[in-house]
């Protein structure tokens, strides 16, 4: 019992880094109907931007955060900029491509950078570790402040996008982009708002998930990058609460998956859920069908 | 000097040549009417005069100033709103945020009271504050659409097929409310398919046919011209 809820709980670890680059997904998707497959790569960056912070600048963690954060951000406003922007009116085949080879490019300039080594990232979370029923449940920092900072994201998006006025015009430029501008609402700068938040998350994710998983690498991102685009789907695609749930329950899973059924066939799990989840909800468990009103 | 003056301008959606040069004008406290079938190019015109497109050549000019080359969000700030074809309200979001959006451009303290102005004008969207806006009727989401498009305060109120999709009564409801705004001084550039009531609200018109200007005048005039009358009001 307690093993499970041990399980449990680093599977609601996990997810809630995959909820945190869900987001950047889902957000970009909703405002920019793309889907940035560079998301993932901005995570590695974000990661290796900390890294490199704690490790030759030898400044503080926060630091190190704030710093990947700032980097990412940057980041994220000249890849929509640059490579995203000038297709704004061409096919979605196109523009997802782009994506792709953004991807690429991010990892190849990443190997440029730091090499094929991996690098042993040291945690930029040291709190000790809370232990339970005699130690036999132990959380750790890294776990209990992943969790938080999940939890902390997720309510200040979503009074974001509610209660001010650059979130309200975001949702205006998600349903209508037309009818946005006829409000006054510039579609461009607010797209590239989303392109900064969405990377400024993935750099927070970045850092989290290798405080907890520490191995870093240009291909870091890769894989996590794509298990949040599951988790995005998954919860469905647009919306805050689908990418917390749909990332969190993908953890779960995965670290149950891999502790009760099978290590290698975790991932495998992971995606023939989605396929089922798809299947039975097309828009995810939490996406509206669209219907028009005439 | 007009407020809104179009000259022959030609918008091209890729090869396909929608407006073929016209010209025409919209002076201060008019309601202006722009008739004709369907296709023939009224919403492209109301769509380039709000910048959504840009027409190949010609000019819009708006109180002096020229808008043939100003993106859409800077067009509404000179003081036009378009209330677009289809109503296009904000589905998801509450009949209250779709007022607040209304007002993007105007400072946030002046928005409260002018929400208040928009109830008053529109008592039951009053009733429907804090509803999802995609689940109000269609005369409803008609009024919402207007009272958006003047939570801008516009100097000139671009309104594209209002009474589309609607049952007659809400049709004279919805020209009793045009005809209220022009009596509290808003000039109103008017598309319609319904060429009877708009001629019978408008000071002028304009006939469009596949992308030309072939009749204009008196809207009172046009409305007991033969060839109107056998082209748009079927008799």
């Amino acid at each position: 019992m307690i093993q499970f809820l041990s399980f449990l709980i680093s599977g609601i670890s996990l997810g809630s880094v995959y909820a945190i680059i869900a987001l950047g997904y889902s957000m970009v998707y909703g405002i920019a109907k793309m889907l940035n497959f560079a998301h993932g790569d901005v995570i590695m960056i974000g990661a290796y931007i900390a890294f490199c912070t704690v490790q030759y600048l030898h400044l503080p963690p926060l630091v190190a955060v704030l710093a990947a954060v700032v980097v990412c951000t940057v980041l994220g406003i000249l890849i929509e900029g640059l490579a995203y922007k000038p297709l704004r009116q061409a096919s979605s085949l196109a523009v997802l491509i782009t994506a792709i080879g953004m991807s690429y490019l991010l990892q190849n300039v990443a190997l440029l950078i730091w090499g094929a080594n991996p690098k042993s990232f040291p945690s930029v979370i040291s709190l000790g570790t809370l232990s339970l029923f005699d130690g036999r449940l132990r959380i750790t920092s890294e776990t209990f402040v992943t969790i938080l900072a999940n939890i902390v994201i997720m309510i200040a998006l979503t009074l974001f996008t509610n209660r001010t006025k650059m979130g309200k015009a975001m949702r205006c430029v998600s349903e209508d982009k037309g009818a946005a501008e006829l409000m006054g609402v510039n579609v461009n700068s607010t797209i590239s708002m989303t392109f900064a938040i969405g990377s400024a998350l993935a750099a927070v994710a970045g850092v989290l998930l290798c405080s907890s998983y520490p191995t870093l690498m240009p291909t870091t991102g890769a894989m996590p990058g794509i298990k949040a685009f599951t988790a995005a789907v998954f919860g469905g695609i647009g919306s805050i609460p689908g990418a917390l749930i749909g990332g969190l329950l993908l953890g779960v899973i995965e670290i149950l998956g891999r502790a009760y059924i099978s290590t290698e066939l975790s991932d495998a799990i992971v995606f023939a859920v989605l396929i089922v989840v798809l299947l039975v909800k097309p828009t995810g468990l939490l996406g509206k069908p669209t219907h028009e009103k005439v | 000097m007009s407020l809104l003056k179009i000259d022959n301008i030609h918008v091209y959606y890729g090869a396909i040549h929608a407006i073929k040069g016209i010209s025409f004008e919209v002076e201060e406290d008019e309601i202006v009417t722009l008739i004709g079938s369907n296709g023939a190019g009224k919403s492209t015109t109301l769509n380039t005069i709000a910048g959504l497109l840009k027409p190949r050549s010609g000019s819009v000019t708006f109180d002096g100033k020229s808008l043939t080359s100003m993106p859409t969000n800077k067009v509404v700030s000179q003081g036009i709103a378009l209330c677009p074809e289809g109503r296009r309200i904000f589905q998801q979001m509450t009949v209250r945020e779709n007022l607040e959006m209304g007002g993007f451009t105007r400072p946030d303290k002046e928005i409260p009271d002018t929400i208040d102005e928009m109830f008053q004008r529109f008592p039951r969207l009053k009733e429907r504050e804090k509803q999802i806006a995609g689940t109000l009727s269609g005369g409803e989401q008609q009024m919402l659409a207007m009272a958006r498009a003047l939570m801008s305060k516009p100097r000139l109120l671009m309104l594209d097929e209002p009474s589309m999709g609607l049952a007659p009564i809400l049709v004279e409801q919805i020209f009793g409310i045009i005809k209220e705004l022009h009596a509290a001084g808003t000039t109103i550039l008017l598309v319609e398919q319904n060429a009877q009531m708009a001629l019978s609200v408008a000071d002028r018109a304009y006939v469009l046919e596949t992308g030309k200007l072939t009749m204009e005048g008196n809207a009172r005039d046009l409305l007991t011209n033969d060839n109107v009358r056998k082209a748009y009001l079927g008799n």
